[in-house]
């Protein structure tokens, strides 16, 4: 039976800002699913907070809301749409989540609107602990027992129920803190001790341990006439106890027989029939015992899932496209594989090669945090990549993570052989973020794979893959450049080895090996990721490379243009920059350019099939990219999409003979480079706050004092402002130097005078070469000093006059032509005492152009794709600059709650994983959007406690006025009670943790808080304050750690106050300029 | 050691022997399974053919003596990406390598796999010979092309029981008229199942469903079958063309409409020869575990293992007498029939899995209940 026709309108749920858990593979499974809808003639409603989104693209659905995911919004967009069923399981756990709260205020019964997919019974059947368990005794599979305890008394008893070791959890803290693993009755009742006062709700959960259990996990499809396949195994190389999400998986499963693997394929289906969903994808996860194989029932998640997009882009099978097929009717039998064309999606993919991911984690971001890997996630990103074999696909996977390493080892990086080994057990035994490169030096001290394993509980098979890379690296080392002869390099390349590896261990160069692989005729081939293992032909270009004999690349004629894509999602550089190169990729098809992508994310639009004419999921290095260059001879490449990653490959590229489209490399370098941007500033007559370029401590000191503190430091060629510090004494230059010492100083250190209390600007503008047109120009709401992509902005800038934002265009301008800029250019401007200063220029996209083209409707990356292709702004159409009528506000979002100890305050070092868009016709509602969108609460009455560094208590005033006439009762510590009370603002005192209780934790845990305020000096100061932070985060209160901040909340909760708030689809803001 | 592949159109690839010396013709085909490996190299229908993995890394898991699937191996040598020789599983006692080496069946490691498999996918399945002795590529293609090939050959009487046996704790137990064949449940069915290259998971099955089963040798005769009195008659799998096969058409005529009859695979291609239908050779088989089959009298799809290079074509079937159940989704080929009149009904697919997916297990319900009609 063919689609639905009783339903015309279905509203899909986004699943909001990146953050940890929950990254592009819900742009990706929800881009798919708009698409597929609107394919089959559904007019499509979305909500998805966003704006860095392709699926809020405003062509893609009929009605884009851009609004926050609360219930709430949901409801408004239901009400004002009518839609007449409502899509929510491709946006995650928080569309999940929305779903259910939107089905409880009864809004969907009101307005007739009916839950695809699946319903709020099976939700709450696969997502209820209880509800779960008894579902999976019910159909005679296991899960691990566990208790819930309130008392010393039941713990005892229910550790002797479950049997040790037993996982102590504390309900209610973040991070798992206090939690740990109890081998006996005496650790148990130590844990639970400590655990039930660390517990806010006096509570702990044991739970018989799997640690170091094979963990598996399967993806399942299941169409209405309850058909049901799956679409991937995957297997963890790390064993239970790792989150998945943190783990390096493996597709398919290596380690089970065919008896075991059926046994998990028929509790997925069992699984998947039980808990009811009716259509579409669920993803289930296993836990094996490696001593006997007894098998576990993890959870299951009832939606498409971040492993769901590894296991599309793994196979080929797209997931969430043939799920929104089956949730309006279709059945499996009934649609086609794209890859095949000729067979259907009713089949499971079979595969011919091995498929790594490997988490990336930003550790160095949060130093504060143990790097210790548990069962919360805490990577930002990930990368895939694809082997013939499970060496190469590991060592290329190693590669693609662009954490400067070139393989599993022997590239002199990590270099870990000076531990002892105590601490070498250590790191094995623990679970890290860097514990590969334990093993690595585990196996180079020949350390038993029994004694691996038993230190990791990594599966013997893995480990043995390991050694035989090592094995490999052993003979390399050995035979030295000349002994490279065909055949053993030949034999190197298929265990993955990469030129700069052979390099490193032949004490060559990588062009050495480079030339003696051409000479040589050593070269990559390409083979198809085509679903069935070659079983049938296959026409999607989605490639990877090996080295083998049979070249599948089809050499196409005419014109074509590589994009570099920007590699694993980190801190700094994420979906902002995917959006870019899937606009770059979607332009070039519209002026009949044949588009090649190259990218190593598996959760990305940019390496779904669809996005480009040709996709190769390789690493983004320059032999890889090289590589296939050399194979598909382009005609241009395209750097300036993909953020930093395809950057750092300008140059290396150039010199090697190949065109870079658009902006030249050497503009880059003309804005990176210190001297050369200085001069080139002072040609231009443009000013710069006062700076200088130093490499060594005495140069640092020197110039810091010459400028005067506080001075802005930070190495040279980073993003995302990584190590960057504001320093107010020569104690702090030093600091700053052993801390970054440490790693490098290739690149110098850049020293900057602090433009103390500026406000700041981001300007996102085109140039032709002969025509710049300003995309947009961004407040920033916080001061400077805080890092543009961790900072509150609002478009267009509402506190500068007329004459500064001429100037500013001005400059942007002269700039743009004086670089020679072709494509996109991000300027950052600081405004102090009505001077401008030019504090950055980067010749290409920016993390804002996705936000700047949603609020404006112009879609900035794909007409400087057209632009770099040869076309005029004038031919496209772009003469004049967009004014817009309305406000839309960037808000960050930020891991805080993943990480114990970290501190939140905000500083020149980008900490935020997303963004949210808050757009409205009023500021104070856009303000309000955004807050609510990033954080979900917007205080509307009670308590909001202040507490202010001295500076800013004069700043705080306005703000605390504003409040008590809002009828909130204000909170203050001494210092800042004294104040407010004398400048006539009511206020209660209350005592700082140091002065005895009930003090002002007491307060927040009690929930008597409504809104924390609290600014405080440069790093961590007083513990005091550090605590309330922290305490913020752990109960979910707002707070605010800059007086702008809080001033724009303000005018946001006044706005609040008086007016209703309305949705309104993007479309309507743009349509109307 | 070197290993070259020849096949008869010429192509060449070169390998690495994993198991030492050897050197085997056949007629080369692939697999698409990902897990199973030790089951396929057990299942008798691989009988005069090497066995090519597409899945590329082989040994994984090792190799265990409760995943066997008959007593031997029976490919003529076997095809890989990549051999690892060290496994790593609870249920392993022994490597892939040692195994192979135990049957002297010749495995080879270290070529483009998916080569030969994207050269056989648009060529067809060829003659080929794989060898660590003849390094000579004229004398190898010229030994690929002189074997004779599969079609019009009797594969089954290589791998049929050469004396009857009952199936009883989980093996075979020489005997006849079900004196050894035993079966845990209250009033069993009495099964008598032709071994034409019999997995012993359908004889598992059978026996975990409920029934006795007496294997005996593709020759017995009709008379023999029904003197034993059974409630119901299995036709098993085996290698090759069954228009190659002797005699057993005639037989299952005989039987028709006897007593309830159950065919899987060749049991399958042979009474559809038995309905007066006529088999042909696909380009280059079924062979995995990822087919999609659509069963036609509930719409339902299933996902199946198969393994066969030869079908019975449709249009040769005469209508009014046999109806088509099941086809393959991908190919549309005939992949299940009844007889309209007669309690027979079989699947040219395996519904006893090993290695493949579960999800066809009920029509050994199906035969149940035919027998219990």
């Amino acid at each position: 039976m063919p689609k639905r026709t009783d339903i015309k309108k279905i509203l899909i749920i986004g699943s909001g800002p990146i953050i940890i858990s929950q990254a592009c593979e819900f742009d990706y499974s929800g881009a798919q699913a708009v698409k597929a809808l609107k394919e089959e003639g559904y007019e499509v409603v979305l909500i998805n907070s966003n704006p860095a989104t392709i699926m809020t693209d405003p062509e893609l659905a009929d009605s884009t809301y851009i609004e926050p995911i609360t219930p709430e919004f949901i409801a408004k967009v239901i009400e004002k749409e009518r839609p007449d069923a409502m899509l929510p399981t491709l946006g995650g756990q928080t569309a999940l989540n929305a779903a259910i709260k939107v089905a409880e205020m009864g809004i969907l019964e009101k307005y007739n609107v009916e839950l695809l997919a699946a319903n709020i019974a099976v939700i709450k059947k696969a997502e209820g602990r209880e509800e779960f368990r008894d579902a999976m005794r019910k159909i005679n599979l296991k899960v691990p027992e566990s208790r819930i305890v309130k008392t010393l008394e039941a713990a005892i008893i229910a550790g002797d129920e479950l049997g040790f070791p037993i996982i102590v959890r504390p309900s209610f803290t973040l991070g798992g803190t206090g939690g740990g693993v109890a081998y006996n009755r005496q650790e148990l009742v130590e844990l639970c001790t400590s655990g039930l006062d660390l517990s806010m709700t006096t509570e702990v959960m044991l739970e018989r341990s799997l640690l170091g259990w094979k963990e598996y996990e399967l993806e399942v499809m299941r169409d209405k006439n309850d058909n049901v396949v799956i679409i991937c195994s995957i297997e963890n190389v790390d064993a239970m106890g790792v989150h998945t999400g943190d783990s390096i998986t493996v597709a398919p499963a290596q380690t089970l027989t065919d008896r075991e693997y059926q046994e998990m394929r028929d509790a997925a289906i069992a699984i998947i029939r039980e808990i009811g969903v009716e259509t579409g994808g669920s993803n289930v996860q296993f836990a094996v015992n490696p001593e006997d194989g007894e098998l576990m029932v993890i959870e299951m998640n009832p939606r498409v899932s971040r492993s769901s997009a590894l296991a599309s882009k793994a196979t080929g099978f797209p997931i969430a496209k043939i799920a929104a097929k089956l949730a309006v009717g279709y059945t499996l039998d009934e649609l086609t594989n794209d890859i095949t064309r000729e067979t259907l999606a009713a089949f499971e993919p079979s595969i011919d090669y091995c498929v790594v991911k490997i988490p990336r984690w930003t550790f160095e971001k949060f130093p504060e945090a143990d790097d210790v890997l548990t069962t919360s996630m805490k990577s930002v990103g990930e990368t895939m990549s694809i082997g013939r074999t499970f060496k190469e696909a590991f060592q290329k996977a190693m590669r693609s993570l662009e954490t400067g390493r070139f393989g599993f080892g022997g590239d002199g990086k990590q270099l870990l052989d000076h531990l002892d080994p105590e601490d070498l057990a250590r790191g094995l035994r623990i679970p890290s973020s860097k514990r590969i490169s334990f093993i690595y030096e585990a196996l180079k001290r020949n350390m038993s794979l029994d004694e691996l394993y038993d230190l990791t509980k990594i599966d013997r098979w893995f480990l043995f893959n390991f050694q035989q890379i090592i094995d490999t690296e052993r003979d390399i080392s050995a035979r030295g450049f000349q002994g490279l002869d065909p055949e053993f390099l030949r034999f190197c390349k298929e265990r993955g080895f990469s030129d700069q590896q052979l390099a490193y261990l032949t004490g060559t160069s990588e062009d050495d090996i480079r030339q003696l692989r051409k000479k040589l005729d050593i070269l990559p081939v390409y083979k198809l990721v085509d679903t069935c293992a070659a079983e049938f032909e296959s026409y999607t270009p989605y490639y990877y490379s090996t080295y083998e004999q049979e070249n599948e690349a089809k050499k196409t004629d005419g014109k074509k243009i590589i994009i570099l894509g920007g590699g694993p999602n980190r801190i700094g550089q994420g979906i902002e920059f995917d959006y870019c190169c899937v606009h770059a990729a979607f332009a070039l098809r519209e002026i009949g350019v044949e588009s090649i992508m190259i990218n190593s994310n598996p959760e990305t639009v940019s390496t779904d099939y669809d996005t480009s004419d040709k996709l190769f999921f390789e690493p983004l290095t320059r032999e890889d990219v090289l590589n296939i260059i050399d194979q598909e001879q382009p005609d241009g490449i395209i750097v300036q999409f993909g953020g930093q990653t395809p950057l750092n490959l300008a140059v290396p590229l150039a010199e090697a003979g190949v065109k870079i489209v658009g902006t030249q490399p050497d503009a880059i370098d003309r804005a990176e480079d210190r001297k050369r941007f200085q001069q080139f500033l002072q040609k231009l007559n443009l000013r710069q706050p006062d700076n200088d370029t130093v490499h060594t401590l005495d140069e640092a000191l020197a110039a810091a004092n010459r400028i005067g503190y506080p001075v802005v430091v930070r190495p040279s060629y980073v993003l995302g402002g990584r190590d960057m510090r504001i320093v107010y004494n020569d104690q702090g230059i030093k600091d700053f130097m052993l801390a970054v010492g440490g790693t490098s100083l290739e690149h110098p250190i850049l020293i900057d005078k602090f433009l103390k209390d500026a406000i700041e600007i981001d300007v996102d503008a085109i140039c032709d070469g002969r025509q710049t047109i300003i995309g947009g120009i961004l407040e920033h709401v916080e001061e400077a000093g805080i890092h543009s992509g961790d900072s509150c902005s609002i478009l267009p800038p509402h506190t500068l006059s007329a004459d500064l934002i001429e100037e500013i265009k001005r400059a942007s301008r002269a700039m743009a032509e004086e670089l020679g800029v072709i494509g996109l250019m991000n300027v950052q401007f600081a405004v102090k005492d009505k001077q401008l200063y030019i504090l950055e220029v980067n010749p290409r996209a920016s993390r804002t152009v996705p936000f700047v083209s949603k609020a404006t409707g112009v879609p900035l990356a794909k007409l400087a794709t057209k632009v770099m292709m040869g076309a005029t702004l004038q031919e496209l159409g772009l003469t004049t600059e967009v004014e817009i009528k309305h406000w839309a506000v960037k808000e960050s979002v930020f891991p805080f709650d993943r990480f114990e100890k970290v501190d939140t305050l905000l500083g020149p070092e980008m900490k935020s994983t997303g963004e949210v868009m808050g757009i409205d016709d009023n500021l104070g509602l856009a303000i309000a959007k955004a807050h609510l969108a990033a954080s979900s609460k917007v205080p509307a009455s009670g308590n909001v406690f202040i507490s202010v560094r001295d500076n800013d208590k004069a700043a705080v005033l306005p703000v605390a006025r504003a409040l008590v006439e809002l009828d909130f009762t204000i909170f203050a510590t001494t210092a800042t009670a004294a104040f407010l009370q004398k400048a006539g603002v009511a206020c209660e005192l209350i005592n700082k943790i140091s002065q005895g209780r009930p003090h002002i934790l007491d307060k927040i845990q009690d929930g008597q808080i409504s809104w924390i305020v609290n600014t405080s000096m440069g790093r961590r100061t007083t513990e005091d304050s550090y605590l309330i932070r922290r305490a913020a985060l752990v109960y979910h209160i707002p707070y605010t750690t800059t007086i702008s901040g809080a001033a724009a909340l303000v005018k946001g909760i006044q706005e609040l106050k008086n007016n209703e708030m309305v949705v309104h689809p993007v479309q309507y803001f743009t349509q109307s300029l | 050691m070197k290993a070259l592949i020849a096949l008869e159109d010429g192509t060449i690839f070169a390998g690495h022997s994993f198991t030492g010396h050897g050197e085997a013709i056949g007629e080369i085909v692939f697999n698409t399974s990902l897990s199973g490996y030790q089951e396929i190299l057990t299942d008798p229908s691989y009988t005069g053919q090497i066995v090519t993995m597409t899945y590329p890394l082989i040994g994984n898991y090792g190799v265990n003596p409760e995943d066997m699937e008959s007593a031997a191996i029976h490919p003529m040598a076997f095809l890989v990406k990549e051999y690892n020789p060290y496994p790593s599983n609870y249920r392993s006692t022994q490597t892939l390598a040692d195994f192979l080496q135990q049957y002297g069946v010749l495995g080879v490691e270290g070529f483009d796999t998916r080569a030969l498999v994207r050269h056989i996918r648009t060529k067809g399945a060829m003659k080929g010979i794989v060898s660590t002795r003849d390094m000579n590529h004229e004398s190898l293609i010229k030994r690929a092309k002189e074997w004779p090939g599969l079609i019009g050959q009797d594969m089954v009487q290589r791998v049929t029981c050469r004396e009857p046996y009952g199936w009883a704790d989980n093996r075979p137990v020489p005997g006849t008229d079900f004196s050894t064949a035993q079966s845990g449940m209250d009033n069993p069915f009495k099964v008598v199942a032709f071994d034409f290259g019999i997995k012993y998971n359908q004889l598992r099955l059978l026996t975990q469903k409920g029934c006795r089963v007496q294997v005996v040798p593709a020759t017995t005769s009709a008379e023999t079958v029904l003197a034993m009195n059974p409630d119901g008659i299995f036709l098993s799998n085996g290698p090759g063309d069954p228009e190659g096969v002797e005699g057993v058409v005639d037989t299952i005529k005989s039987l028709l409409g006897k007593k309830p009859i159950f065919g899987i695979c060749l049991g399958h291609q042979m009474l559809g020869l038995a309905y007066g239908g006529s088999a042909y050779k696909l380009k280059f088989g079924h062979r995995g575990g990822n087919q999609p089959v659509k069963d036609l009298t509930t719409g339902h799809v299933e996902i199946t293992a198969q393994n066969h290079g030869f079908c019975i074509d449709p249009t040769s079937l005469p209508e009014d007498a046999v109806e088509v159940t099941h086809i393959n989704l991908n190919d549309n080929s005939l992949e299940g029939m009844r007889h309209r009149k007669y309690p027979a009904f079989s699947v040219q697919y395996h519904p006893e899995y090993a290695p493949g997916p579960h999800d066809a297990i009920y029509l050994f319900d199906r035969f149940l209940a035919m027998m219990r009609r």
